[in-house]
Formats: C-alpha cells, structure tokens, sequence
C-alpha cells in the first residue's frame, strides 16, 4: 500500500496526491510515468508523474476525474493509500540544449509540462511556455510554470482569462513572426491538442515532441496495447516513448485505439455511481 | 502381477464441454483416493525408471507411485517434494506427453501410466491437509549473504525457496502487483486455479523470504545497484514477457490483441468478472486465434468463456507440430474450438470505426524441416482467402523483455534478446549474477525453469559458501 502524504484539489475535478514511494521518488525523471492501482479490483491506469522529492521519498501525481477509476481515486483523503504505485516507468524526456524551447500545455498536462519546463531551463534554454485552458475555473500552476519560463502565454477557449482561443494560434505566431529562433517545441494535452500543435509546427520545420497517452496495462513492455505507429514502424508507448517525434505519428488510429472500451469505461462508471456510497456525485 | 495388465489410463473427471465453457472454474476435477489408487495399480514398477530420466528435474516417479498406492501419502508427498518444490502446479501443466508418460514402459503397449494426474493427486491432497500436521521445512541457519530474486515466476519462486532453505536472507522483486509470473497472469483460472499458485506464493514467504512488488527492475533500481546495495548475488528470473507480432499491415486495429494482453486482463486483472472488477476486455463474435502453442489454446478456450459465437486457432502448420500440451487440444476441441490448420494472416483490413473486420490468409503446405525439426511450411500460391472476425489474439510467442539486460553493464544476451547463461551453472557472463527459466531459453515450460533455477541455486550456494 502506498499513502497518501498530501492531497490537494487544484480545481473541483483536478487533484493532486502527493504519494510516499521512496524508491520510485529517487529515480523519477521528468517526463516519466507511474502505472497505478487503486483498489483490489482496481484497473491499472498510467498517471504521469508532476514532481519529486528525494528526501522525502514522495513523488506527486495529479488526476481529473473521467472514469471510474480517477473517481475512485477523488474519494480518498489524505492519510488513506492506493493499492499499487509501480514506477518510474518509460523513458524520461530527453533534456538538452537546443536554444529556445517552447513548452505547450493543453489542460491538466500542465502538471507534466512544468517539470520539462524545469529541466529544459536547467539545462539553460530560453523556455517560452504557452499552457491552455477550457475555462479560468480548470486553471492551475501558473505560478509554477511561470516560475520556469522567460516567457508565458496563458489562452482560454472562451476568453474567460487571458487569450480568447486555443494555444496553437500563438504557437503558429510565434513560429511565423521569427522572432525567436526556436529549437524544440514540446506539446502535451489532450490527443486532439497534440496532434493540431503537430500540425501547427510542421509547416516550419521544427521539432516537436509529443508525450502519448494510449490505454495501458502493466507499462513495461509486457502486452503491447500501447503500441502506436511512429513513422509507419510499431511502438510500444510504454517502454519507446511516451515522448516521440509529433510529426512522425499515426495521430488517427492512435485517437481510434483509445476509443476502443468507451462503452465499457461509461458502463462501469454508470454501475459505479449508482453503488458508490458518495451518492453518485458527479 | 497379481491382475492383469491394465492398458487404459483411468480417466480425468472433468466439467461437462457445455457446462465449462460458461464459467472459469477448473476443468479437470482431480482423481478420487480410489481413481488414484487404480492408476497408481498399473504402474508395473520397472527397473528402467525411463519415466524418472524423462523428468526435467528427475522426480522420483515409480518410489512416489509406489508410495500412494501403498496408502503412504505423507512420504509420497515427501518424495515428491523432495525434486519438484512445486508439484501442484507441474501436475496440472507440465506437457507429461513428450516428457516422462513419453518413455513410460507401458506406453509401448497402451496407454502410459497418468504420471501427471497422480502428481496433481499427491500435490492437492497434501494442499487439503491442516497445516499442523505439516512437516516444517528445515530451513539451515543464517549465513549472513543477501540474495536478491528479479522475477516471481516458477524460476524465480524456486531460486528463492531453495536459496532460504540453504540459509540465505531473499528478497525477490517482482513487476507486476502479484507474485507468481506466467502461472498468474497468462495460464487461465480453469487450467491453473490462483489458489494454488497463491499457495505456493505462501509457502515461499513462510520461509521467510520477502517480496516487493510493483518493482520494475531496470527502471527502479539497476541490478548494478542492486549489487552495490550489499547484496552477494542476483537471480534473474523474469522470464520472456516481450510479445512477438504479425507485423502485417493492419495489426494496429482495434480488436486485434496480443496474447499477453488478452490474457492479463482475463487472468491478472479479471476481466471475466467485469464490472465486479475494473478491466474491460472487449470480446466479439467471431473470434481468430493465431498460434498453436499452450498459449493460443488458452486465449480460444477463454474467448469461449467469454460469449464469443465461433472460436478459430489459426496456426501455419499442422496438427502433428502443434507445441500445445495435447491435453489442452483436446479440451478446446470438446469446448468447439475450429482448427485452421495451415493457414496464414497475411493482411487485416478494418472498418470506419478503427475495428477489425476482416482478416486475409494464406494456404501452406509443408516442405522441408527446419532448424527446430519441424517441417516448415511454405505459402500456396493463389490460396489467399478472407474470413470474417471482429476479434483477433496474436500468439506467435515471446521474446525476454530488454529492461534488465539493457540497463546491466557486462550482462550478455543473444541475437534473440535471452540472456547468456551456463546451462549448468546458470551463471551469467556478469560476476555475481545468475540466470535461469524463459529469460534464458525464450517461451519454454513450467518445469525447464524450475529446473533452470534449481541448478543455478547450487552454484550461486557454493559461491556463496566459497566467499
Ligand atoms: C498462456 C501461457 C500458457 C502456458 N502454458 C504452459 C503449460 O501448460 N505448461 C508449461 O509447462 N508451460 C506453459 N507456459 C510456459 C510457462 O508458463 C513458462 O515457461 C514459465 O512460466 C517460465 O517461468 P519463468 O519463471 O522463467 O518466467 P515467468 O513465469 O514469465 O515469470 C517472470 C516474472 O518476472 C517478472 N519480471 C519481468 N521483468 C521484470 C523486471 N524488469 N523487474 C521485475 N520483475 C520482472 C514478470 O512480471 C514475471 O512475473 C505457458 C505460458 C503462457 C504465457
Ligand atoms: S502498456 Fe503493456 S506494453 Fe505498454
């Protein structure tokens, strides 16, 4: 069993669990992954891992709440434990220094994001950040990720703060006004978002990596489900990636194979509201 | 002998076909005392032992027999258990067939004698017994060395219980969230039922030896760490969990699963018992099976279980190279598994949605034997043929996962990814560290990694001892 050490709501529907896993915490890198368990019969789900600390032995994990399983997680409180925390898992984001990096967030990856935009300032690149929401509600971490960037764009769909739209209309501005000699892009978001900041960055030549989120299992190799199509050759997300080279991917079967048990994952939460003693709290 | 020969085996009591193929419960019941003892009566006790030298670990076959038909089972248990720490499971999924019933002397005239049967028999009677009245293993007292156990398959669960019982303190890190390898998340419940593996699992902690899950080694800590970490030597026991693909085109489909992952979600992760349990598994109508070793039986015959309408195993060659335990053949067959023997996935094509649809294939006829001895089979020109299925399990086999040996310094493998090890030492090319089971020689058997592990134990003990 692992504890949760701290637990934080970062909007209504978007929580932070700081877990006590000493091992893990001492080898986890920015951009890596931990495959958990919540319960007994719990599923194994991937969650990327936000942060680390060493001395502590914690690593911090955050999570929306869409499926059974991160509403399960939401109902525990500080002090409770999951069933399992296996990790560090895949390979950690490649840092180096390419110049000016530009870190893109769509949504709750901003919690993967601000690790990256660390070590890439580390590593002494500019960083130029741009991190996207639906809404000013779902916003978190500004702060933080301002923190690691030189410069940082914040968009909303609905204008509700900062830019009115999505983050890839700045991306392309940045890209076309050439002002600064970009060397990396870093996109992380929803599928959707990956695939049109891809599409945003391709025209110019720039590389663009992309952290992938297929359906997983185990998250070592073992069964092959997160396997994606990099350049027409076969992958396997969690051991090759989850960063891969945005322009090299199959974006559309990807997006298919993670459609693959969404009738099952609505069934499951359905049973689950009805029977959870929360009262099916949506 | 006092009766006359006998030249048929008594049979296995098993779940009706039609019953079994709607729930996960064991299929083969066990022998009764008196099925055993008949079974046990035929054996004519010859002096050539043949059946002991067609034993992977040369368990002492016609003592033990003898034993259980003289109404001595407590010393049949300890015979047993004197060479196969784990004859539960071995009685359940050892391939008897081309190991020790092969060369049993009875096989020239009739049926062999149920080597595997009575096995199990000694193996579930000795489960049902109160633990008080168990003979406590003898455990040598501390010697002060470490051992770490990468892996908590057969291999790994054997070098670990047999490293304890000589003294050493044993850790064993295992991947995944439960201990037992293959036996827990590949081999289905109604073959290889998860108490008696959890047994087992038991039984090795109650020799004191501890173990961390979720420990993926490679990623949470190297075996060189491990090595500077105080500990005298390593056992790599994590077998060949790398699943080998088609590589046609449209393999990515959804609907198209390795076997590995079909199995881990019915097996480890339940699926069967969806929405009680958490994991999905998406199972359709009509359903391909390419293989036709163990695992692709137990992909169909799960896929039976699991509601689908026609069950095909899809396998190149013919039913004489089947690798699969014949036992299990014949169980699908009852079940209504379909053979398309000599036929081959040449290409899948899917539907709007992203799904598998249909499958085209290939006829082949065998020509010449290969490297394996099998007669490898050659495509038909102008065969090719499309079936309808919205479900496909790839099972071609496996390879060893390159997590430890990429991340060992001085850790050698092969062009097939197994690791380098002395077959009878099971030392490794890589000062303090020994290897043994599928890690070693690619998808093999229960029994060949007990054994593997069993004479890695003696070197790594005299090393050991030697410090
Ligand atoms: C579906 C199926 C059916 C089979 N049926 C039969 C049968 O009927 N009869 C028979 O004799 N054999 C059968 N086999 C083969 C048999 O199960 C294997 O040969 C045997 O389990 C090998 O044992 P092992 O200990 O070497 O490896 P495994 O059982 O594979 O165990 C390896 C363990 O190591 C763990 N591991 C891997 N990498 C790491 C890492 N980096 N860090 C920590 N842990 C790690 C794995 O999670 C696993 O638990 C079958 C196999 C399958 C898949
Ligand atoms: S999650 Fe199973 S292989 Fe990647």
């Amino acid at each position: 069993m692992y504890q949760i050490v701290t637990r934080e709501d970062l909007t209504p529907e978007i929580h932070l669990f700081e877990i006590m896993a000493p091992d893990v915490a001492k080898k986890a890198q920015a951009g890596q992954f931990v495959v958990i368990r919540a319960d007994d019969r719990g599923e194994r789900i991937p969650l990327t891992i936000a942060d680390w600390n060493r001395q502590k032995g914690t690593v911090t994990v955050v999570f929306m709440e869409v499926g059974k399983t991160t509403r399960k997680l939401a109902t525990l409180k500080a002090g409770e434990s999951i069933a399992n925390f296996a990790g560090p898992l895949g390979l950690p984001t490649h840092i180096d220094k390419y110049g000016t990096v530009v870190c893109v967030a769509g949504g709750f990856a901003i919690a993967t994001i601000v690790p990256i935009a660390r070590a890439m300032k580390e590593a002494g690149n500019k960083v130029v950040s741009i991190m996207g929401f639906r809404n000013k509600n779902l916003m978190f971490w500004e702060d933080r990720l301002r923190q690691f960037s030189d410069e940082l764009i914040v968009t909303t769909d609905d204008g509700s703060y900062g830019r009115k739209g999505v983050v890839t209309i700045p991306l392309k501005e940045l890209l076309e006004s050439g002002k600064e000699k970009v060397g990396l892009v870093v996109a992380i978001g929803p599928t959707v978002m990956m695939k049109f900041s891809s599409l945003t960055t391709q025209p110019f030549g720039v590389k663009t990596i992309v952290s992938l989120n297929p359906i997983m299992v185990d998250g070592t190799g073992m069964c092959g489900v997160c396997r994606v199509s990099i350049g027409g050759v076969t992958k396997f997300t969690c051991v090759d990636g989850p960063d891969f080279d945005a322009h090299k991917v199959d974006w559309d079967e990807l997006m298919a194979r993670q459609r693959t048990y969404l009738d099952e994952e609505k069934r499951s939460l359905e049973l689950w509201k009805q029977s959870c003693s929360c009262g099916g709290k949506t | 002998m006092p009766e006359k020969l006998n030249l048929n085996r008594v049979a296995m009591p098993k779940q009706e076909p039609k019953m079994r193929a709607g729930n996960f419960n064991e299929v083969a019941l066990g022998y009764q005392a008196e099925d055993a003892l008949a079974e046990a009566r035929r054996c004519i006790q010859c002096k050539k032992r043949s059946c002991t030298q067609g034993c992977p670990v040369g368990v002492d076959i016609p003592e033990f027999i003898l034993a259980l038909r003289e109404n001595k089972m407590s010393e049949a248990v300890k015979i047993l258990k004197g060479k196969n720490a784990l004859p539960g499971i071995c009685g359940r999924v050892c391939p008897q067939e081309t190991q020790c019933e092969e060369v049993c002397a009875l096989g020239k005239k009739g049926a062999p004698i149920a080597i595997g049967r009575l096995e199990r028999y000694v193996a579930d009677w000795e489960l049902a017994q109160p633990a008080s009245s168990k003979p406590k293993p003898e455990i040598a007292p501390p010697t002060g060395k470490k051992v770490m156990v990468v892996g908590s398959g057969p291999a790994g669960l054997t070098a670990a219980a047999d490293m304890a019982k000589r003294g050493h303190k044993v850790t064993i890190r295992e991947a995944l969230h439960v201990a037992g390898g293959v036996l827990m998340y590949g081999i289905p419940e109604f073959r290889m039922p998860k108490r008696i593996v959890q047994a087992e699992v038991d039984y090795v902690k109650s020799l004191g030896v501890e173990i961390k899950l979720d420990s993926v080694i490679g990623k949470i800590a190297t075996v060189d760490e491990i090595l500077a970490d105080g500990y005298d030597a390593v056992f790599l026991g994590t077998g060949a969990g790398l699943p080998m693909f088609l590589r046609i085109p449209g393999e990515n489909y959804n609907g198209i699963y390795s076997a590995n992952e079909f199995l881990t979600r019915v097996n480890l992760m339940k699926a069967y018992l969806f929405p009680e349990y958490d994991t999905p598994l998406r199972v359709g109508k009509r359903v391909a099976v390419i293989g036709g070793g163990n695992v692709a039986m137990d992909a169909a015959r799960c896929s039976v279980r699991l509601g689908a309408q026609e069950v095909y195993i899809v396998y190149r060659r013919s039913r004489t190279e089947m690798p699969a335990r014949r036992e299990e053949v014949e169980n699908a067959e009852e079940e209504g598994v379909i053979f398309k023997f000599l036929t081959n996935p040449e290409k899948f094509y899917g539907d709007e949605k992203g799904w598998v649809k249909t499958m085209e294939c290939v006829e082949m006829e065998l020509g010449e034997p290969d490297a394996s001895g099998r007669r490898s089979p050659v495509v038909k020109k102008g065969s090719e043929f499309k079936m309808d299925v919205d479900t496909v399990v790839v099972a071609l086999g496996t390879t060893p996962n390159p997590l430890v040996p990429t991340t060992t310094k001085g850790l050698d493998t092969t062009k097939k990814g197994t690791v380098v090890a002395d077959e009878a030492s099971g030392k490794t090319t890589k000062s303090g560290v020994w290897a043994g089971g599928d890690v070693v020689t690619g998808s093999a058997t229960v029994i060949s990694a007990m054994g593997a592990a069993k004479r890695a134990v003696a070197s790594m003990d005299a090393f050991l001892k030697g410090q």
